[in-house]
């Protein structure tokens, strides 16, 4: 072989090596997750566990059942895409079918900037503006709710919503348009019954990952959701989802108590839902591109 | 040609993109249910002025036109005309076959729907009639909930002209239908042209010579945005009377 080839080879081998990296950690987070939280169930059995009522980790004896806190993150959740869905498409519609070209060069950078602010300055805004005035509104004795934490959720994942379908719409081909346009079909007729069911698939991608965005956010749902382990009823109760639970914990449970081992085996919980969401997404993407139309 | 079996007068069109000048002072005369070929080199502005005849052009920004385009004797660029139903009146086939990521029937269907047809039967008497104009119906009939997207290249630009038909135009206009289709799909089309002239006034443009010969019964040739010559088909390709139709067509440049 000629020292040409060996040098192809060795580049090769170390952008390998790089790739790899990132896949050896996720396997070492993993096996470290497992190994933490897999102790859990010589205490407690995994459906006693998943589906247990109360959540008294401190108490003698302790109950670690997370089904509030399972509901806490759905409550908010559902919420979140309550809110980021129709405010995510609708704006994606916007930027992609009506805006002047000059305004989405403004604009969808601007969007995508909202998605790298720390979420604790989302929390700050939602401690300081949407609390109280979720307080005067419903005339409630704290601010901290499901509703507060979801309409902060929203907000957070609307960037994510919006920039995932406008790209979804951006990539229809432009001889649809031209098609339905052709025909006498108005603009809105267009956007509504060709361009928004060929983009369906990248829509429904960005609404799951967008739903992604919100059941993971940890440091924001902390600040706004008011914590309390109750299976909430409604909207505009304290709730405290599984992320919340984590980092206001971990610092009190003592290393290789139960308690511990229950906070990870919450991590894995988390774990699974987001592999899940991704999986699904990735299954949206690409299950419908061959014939171009798609799913929600 | 008497006057009222013209369906299309243009009188001193310029049209422009930004600076650039893509149609110079062009005066043609379409006549009624015959088909009128535009022929000439890449860049002459064919396309160009096949779109100003149901004003897509008005899709590209910062585009301008000046002159008259006449329909029906109606100036479609008059500031009360609705391009809407301008369109309505006027299919449009494109160069690549565009068929919505839909199935066969919602395809057909799609025009007489965005014009307020709803009534099930009529849609599906509507769909059938033109899958049939279109010489489409035999291969499709059994399966119209089938995407078409399935279908094959050929099948699919008869679909589209299925699809143009079934809003009722009286003008169709193609964009080079065939450039992209086997022989056998385009002889086809050409057989499906000739048959369609008999209700509608056909304007295509195509690369092809031999083919505008074989279908159309006027010709126009363009070169440099402006109208060279425009004459009955067999006059241009017998005796064209400028130097560069003559070129064009033996082949000298192109």
């Amino acid at each position: 072989m000629s020292a040409r080839k060996y040098k192809e080879r060795a580049i090769e081998g170390i952008f390998l090596s790089f790739a790899l990296v990132s896949l050896v950690a996720l396997f070492f987070i993993m096996l470290f997750l497992f190994q933490k939280g897999l102790p859990i169930f010589r205490v407690i059995g995994p459906l006693e566990f998943l589906f247990g009522k109360s959540w008294y980790p401190t108490y003698e004896p302790p109950e670690f059942g997370i089904l509030p806190l399972i509901m806490g993150s759905l409550f908010i959740t559902v919420g979140a895409i309550l809110v980021a869905i129709p405010l995510g498409v609708t704006s994606a519609i916007y930027l992609a079918e009506i805006a002047h070209p000059w305004i989405r060069e403004w604009v969808k950078p601007t969007i995508e900037l909202l998605a790298g602010i720390p979420s604790v300055i989302y929390g700050f805004f939602g401690l300081i503006v949407l609390a109280p005035w979720i307080q005067d509104l419903f005339n409630l004795p704290t601010g901290l709710t499901a509703l507060t934490a979801s309409l902060l959720l929203g907000i957070m994942a609307a960037p994510t919503v919006i920039s995932i379908s406008e790209d979804a719409l951006n990539s229809v081909p432009a001889s649809y348009r031209e098609a339905s346009l052709a025909l006498g079909a108005t603009r809105w007729q267009t956007t509504i019954k060709v361009v928004l069911p060929a983009a369906l698939s990248g829509i429904s991608t960005a609404c799951i990952l967008g739903m992604a965005r919100a059941i993971e956010e940890t440091m924001a749902v902390l600040m706004v959701a008011g914590g309390a382990t109750l299976i909430p009823t409604s909207f505009l109760q304290p709730v405290r989802p599984l992320t919340a639970t984590i980092i206001a914990e971990m610092g009190e449970a003592i290393h290789g108590s139960p308690h511990f081992h229950a906070l990870f085996a919450i991590g894995m919980v988390l774990f699974f839902i987001t592999l899940g969401l991704n999986l699904l997404a990735d299954f949206l993407t690409h299950r419908f591109k061959e014939a171009g139309s798609g799913t929600l | 040609m008497v006057k009222k079996d013209l369906k299309i007068i243009v009188e001193d069109l310029n049209f422009f993109y930004g600076d650039l000048k893509a149609l110079d002072g062009v005066n043609i005369q379409i006549p009624e249910r015959k088909v009128t070929a535009l022929i000439g080199p890449s860049g002459c502005g064919k396309s160009t002025f096949l779109r100003v005849l149901n004003r897509m052009n008005d899709l590209i920004p910062e585009t301008r036109l000046e002159g008259k385009v006449l329909i029906d004797g109606y100036d479609i660029y008059a500031d009360n005309i609705d391009v809407v139903e301008l369109r309505k009146k006027i299919g449009m086939v494109f160069q690549k076959s565009n068929p919505f990521p839909k199935s066969i029937f919602d395809n057909v269907a799609y025009g007489p729907r965005v014009h307020g047809i709803k009534d099930r039967v009529r849609l599906a008497e509507i769909v059938e009639e033109n899958l049939k104009r279109a010489a489409l119906w035999d291969e499709v009939k059994d399966d119209l909930k089938r995407s078409a997207m399935e279908l094959s290249g050929g099948q699919q630009q008869r679909l589209c002209i299925a699809r143009a038909l079934a809003t009722e135009p009286e003008i169709l206009l193609m964009d080079e239908p065939a450039s992209a289709l086997d022989p056998i799909s385009t002889a086809k089309i050409e057989e499906l042209i000739r048959e369609l002239k008999e209700r509608y006034t056909i304007v295509i443009v195509t690369h092809n010579m031999q083919q505008a010969a074989r279908v159309s019964d006027y010709t126009a040739f363009f070169y440099l945005g402006k109208l060279i010559e425009f004459n009955r088909t067999e006059e241009i390709f017998t005796r064209p009377r400028k130097k560069q139709t003559e070129d064009y067509i033996t082949g000298r440049f192109g």
